[in-house]
């Protein structure tokens, strides 16, 4: 039965420090098929993806649970090494190239052809001589292979556009020989529209010289367009898989999304809070931040004096460099107003002036001073902005040991930090209670409006309840606008007054929390839903 | 048992180490009968001598440029700020029109020169250093052995008249090595000095207990700077700067400006560089020109990493510690190799190869920052 499946993962499981990523998941490829593995930020993809290809992380964290079988026979996978005499390989997102290199080395890299000389003879076939003529033959034949005529084998890497880099290192997959399933892991991401959809051209060729293909993907467009069957997982389980006839948008979408029942904050807080569209917060007119891979490229929003507001959406799509730019740590352009002020943001600390204070999401590279103790992470931002925790003497302003020891430990209190004391170095706690550290900062700024990026990424149950849970509070008892980032939608949807879905640093749509997840799932694929229809 | 772990992993092997195999020495110097007072004096004399010079790292290493090898910089600044203080204080005639209080007047006129210019050459310096983030260390080496060529040519075309300072029977270039006696050499540790030169009020800056002598005046003065350094890391300014210097993002988001920081971290050192070497050859009673400062950023350097600082982090123990441990057993081998060895030149290649052994030995207990 399974004999007609190229590869079968049945039953796959997988923990990562008790924390379980994959539960029970199947996929099923057939030979020549495109068959597309779709899911949000966390579903569980590339866990699946590392397995399949032996990545050391899986075995280095006590392997995983189920089978693999490959032509209907039980596999087992250890290494990448394997993967590839198996005639598994993958076209990367990062492109794997190297920049100084032509494409006929870059595609032969590894698997030069050699030919003996005298040195050789002596020293081992490593010192051969490259045989160029038939190197440069076989990288044409794959590069011909995929319908590149135009990409010439002797062209350097460098310099090249996206695009073409995405072909050459697919040529170079196409190039080993025995090649029997591809992984593409999101290959239109970085790519224009016309290359993209060169790209999907490329696919149906290769697919129709009988090579597999996995096509990861969050553009539910393409998996429309170009794919034979799919599979869905959501939160590390198995949803459905289908043949793409029987499927339509809005269905894989309700798929991706599905219901989740479970409460993340506690709903008893008594609704107070009077917002009006007169009153507002934080203005985003035409905006735009330059973050590598995170780029907002012409935003506008309002946000309402306290408002809880949420900006969702999928990974790389600009919602993280909505924050960083606000903080002057990527240069921006168009105009933010903050309560009506402008705010000159080629200024450093300008926003920080002006009652914005900001949680990153990068907490190590951002967020702390991971060699200091608790209480200089704390009181850091309050003292430089506004001259707290500091006594004068003379001309000098002298830290005030005292009083910074005794606001940080009725932060550790009030935010529940687990630690041995105010003096312990952040870089030893949790990542839940570096978080409280780093909302702790920006509260000891007793901001109007505060800006939280990501705050629940890699921290525990526990620690993520408390800081939604505060972050609620602190809006409804001292009426600071919460400006919300994160990629997990249930938490946006239990806690925001409003989401707006960015995709492709523009925001999609301004949604409410109980629309329906049909309507979340195609706002976070950009998909409008009149298109669809 | 628990006091025991916790000073151990306050100290880390590599102190221990060191520590014990100073301590060795000063058992075998005293056992092959040197006498103990003697040997703790110079060992105080050296540690305050290069105390300065190992203090400069500080705000080096905590503003994020990381070890500043280019301490030459500061030095050369110290030393021009004396030879032109020297040579005003000549031309004034000043040691008999104001006799006692002379050699006070050139040693402050010294350090405010030397001061100023090591403010402008460290802002200069800065800036370099920002446009090099990531290589600071290896274009800091690159900039303090230039700066030291320069200076040859420098020391070479200066015109003086004070003959303490040029060679004599030629009309331009200055000594290899300058006596202090005539001005402030000993002023601050040298009782000697003190008690010949200086009213009967000042003579506790330096004076003799049986055999031992102690440099209070040098320890005051070295015991302040500490204290100013330490106060100025817990100031507004100095926590602004060990934070550019810990995470660079986190200090940008907290509305610092970094470049500026680390700007600010070069040029104090480099004046404490200035202020360190004009103590330094307060303490030795010569100026050392040319190219006797080559080599002492790598001193200044492996004395606080011995200490126990890390090239991103480093406290004012540290540069205690490392500065005792290094000049100590530099004082203390040296005596012992002499007494062991007796042919020819070996004991000066001993102390070369014990001198840069322990570099070589601080250096590879540099844990690798991430920069």
């Amino acid at each position: 039965m399974d004999d007609q499946y190229l590869l079968s993962m049945n039953n796959i499981s997988k923990e990562y420090y008790g924390n379980r990523v994959l539960k029970g998941v199947n996929i099923h490829v057939k030979p020549g098929e495109i068959h597309a593995l779709v899911g949000e930020n966390g579903a569980g993809k590339s866990t699946l993806m590392n397995i399949l290809f032996g990545m050391p992380v899986i075995f280095s964290t006590g392997g995983f649970e189920g089978e693999i079988l490959i032509n209907g026979k039980p596999t087992s996978i250890a290494s990448p090494h394997i993967a590839m005499e198996y005639g598994i390989g993958m076209v990367h997102q990062e492109f794997m190239l190297i920049p100084e290199f032509n494409v006929t080395e870059n595609i032969k890299l590894g698997r030069e052809i050699g030919e003996p000389t005298a040195l050789s003879k002596v020293f081992g076939n490593l010192l051969d001589k490259m045989n160029w003529t038939q190197m440069t033959g076989e990288a044409r034949k794959a590069l011909d292979s995929i319908g590149m005529m135009n990409i010439e084998e002797y062209t350097k890497v460098a310099g090249m556009p996206i695009g073409y880099k995405q072909f050459v290192e697919i040529a170079r997959e196409i190039d080993k020989t025995g090649i029997k399933l591809l992984v593409f892991d999101e290959p239109t991401a970085v790519l224009t529209e016309g290359e993209a959809d060169r790209l999907l051209e490329i696919m149906r060729l290769i697919a129709s010289k009988g090579i597999a293909i996995i096509f990861i993907t969050h553009r539910l467009t393409e998996v429309m367009a170009v794919a034979d069957s799919m599979t869905i997982l959501r939160d590390g389980e198995f949803v459905a898989r289908n043949e793409i006839e029987d499927i339509t948008l809005p269905n894989i979408a309700e798929l991706m999304i599905g219901r989740k029942i479970d409460k993340l904050v506690d709903d008893s807080i008594l609704e107070n809070r009077n917002l009006s569209d007169e009153k507002i917060a934080l203005e985003f007119r035409d905006y735009h931040v330059d973050m590598p891979g995170e780029r907002v490229r012409g935003m506008n929003i309002k946000i309402r004096e306290g408002e809880i507001f949420g900006l969702g959406g999928l990974a790389g799509q600009g919602k993280i460099g909505v924050a960083n730019g606000i903080m002057g740590l990527f240069d921006t352009q168009g105009d933010v107003y903050a309560f009506g002020k402008r705010l000159d943001l080629n200024k450093l600390g300008e926003a920080l002036r002006n009652d914005i204070a900001f949680v990153s999401e990068d907490r190590r590279g951002v967020g702390l001073l991971l060699g200091e103790s608790i209480e200089r992470n704390i009181t850091f931002s309050a003292m430089q902005i506004k001259d707290e925790f500091l006594k004068r003497i003379g001309p000098m302003k002298i830290l005030d040991k005292a009083r910074a020891v005794q606001h940080t430990r009725e932060m550790i209190k009030l935010l529940d930090i687990r630690c041995t004391g105010a003096s312990q170095a952040v870089g030893s706690l949790s990542g839940g209670n570096q978080q409280k550290v780093c909302l702790a900062r920006a509260i000891t700024m007793k901001p109007k409006i505060l800006i939280v990026s990501e705050p629940t990424r890699g921290i525990d149950i526990g620690a993520k309840k408390l800081v939604l849970e505060y972050l609620k509070k602190i809006n409804h008892d001292e009426g600071t606008t919460i400006v919300m980032i994160s990629s997990e939608l249930v938490e946006l949807r239990s806690l925001c007054d409003r989401i707006a879905i960015v995709s492709e640093g523009k925001v999609f749509s301004v949604m409410k929390p109980d629309e329906s997840d049909v309507a979340f799932g195609l706002a976070m694929a950009g998909v409008r839903e009149e298109a669809s229809a | 048992m628990k006091t025991l772990k916790n000073v151990y992993d306050n100290l880390g092997l590599p102190r221990l180490i060191i520590g014990l195999f100073f301590i060795f020495l000063l058992v075998t110097s005293i056992a092959l009968g040197f006498s103990p007072a003697a040997i703790f004096s110079d060992v105080i004399r050296r540690w305050l001598m290069y105390g300065t010079l190992v203090l400069a790292m500080v705000p080096g290493i905590q503003s994020g440029i990381g070890l500043n090898f280019g301490v030459s910089l500061g030095i050369s600044a110290g030393l021009l700020g004396s030879v032109l203080a020297m040579e005003i204080s000549f031309l004034r005639n000043w040691s008999e029109v104001l006799g006692a209080a002379a050699p006070w007047l050139t040693l402050l006129l010294a350090l405010l020169f030397g001061i100023i210019m090591a403010a402008v050459l460290g802002t200069l310096y800065g800036l370099l250093l920002n446009r090099v983030k990531g290589s600071e260390m290896t274009v800091s080496t690159y900039v303090g052995f230039s700066v030291i060529a320069f200076m040859n040519i420098v020391w070479l075309s200066l015109a003086f008249k004070n003959g303490e300072l040029s060679w004599p029977l030629q009309g331009q270039g200055l000594r290899n090595t300058a006596s202090l006696s005539g001005s402030f050499g000993g002023l601050l540790s040298n009782p000697d000095t003190v008690q010949a030169t200086q009213p009967a009020w000042l003579h506790w800056l330096a004076f003799k207990i049986g055999e031992f002598t102690l440099p209070l005046g040098l320890i005051l003065v070295f015991g302040l700077l500490c204290f100013f350094v330490w106060l100025f890391f817990r100031s507004k300014l100095g926590i602004a700067m060990s934070g550019a210097g810990e995470n660079q993002l986190f200090t940008t988001s907290s509305g610092i400006n970094v470049d500026k920081k680390r700007i600010q971290g070069t040029a104090i050192s480099t004046v404490l560089g200035a202020v360190g070497i004009i103590l330094y050859a307060q303490t030795y009673g010569f100026l050392q020109l040319y190219n006797a400062p080559l080599m002492m950023g790598f001193a200044s350097v492996a004395s606080i990493l011995i200490g126990g600082a890390s090239v991103q982090r480093a406290k004012i123990s540290h540069v205690l510690i490392g500065t005792l441990l290094f000049q100590g057993i530099l004082v203390t081998a040296l005596p012992v190799v002499n007494e062991v060895i007796e042919i020819g030149t070996l004991p000066e290649v001993l102390r070369i190869i014990i001198s840069n052994g322990i570099i070589l030995y601080a250096l590879s207990k540099t844990k690798g920052g991430n920069q």
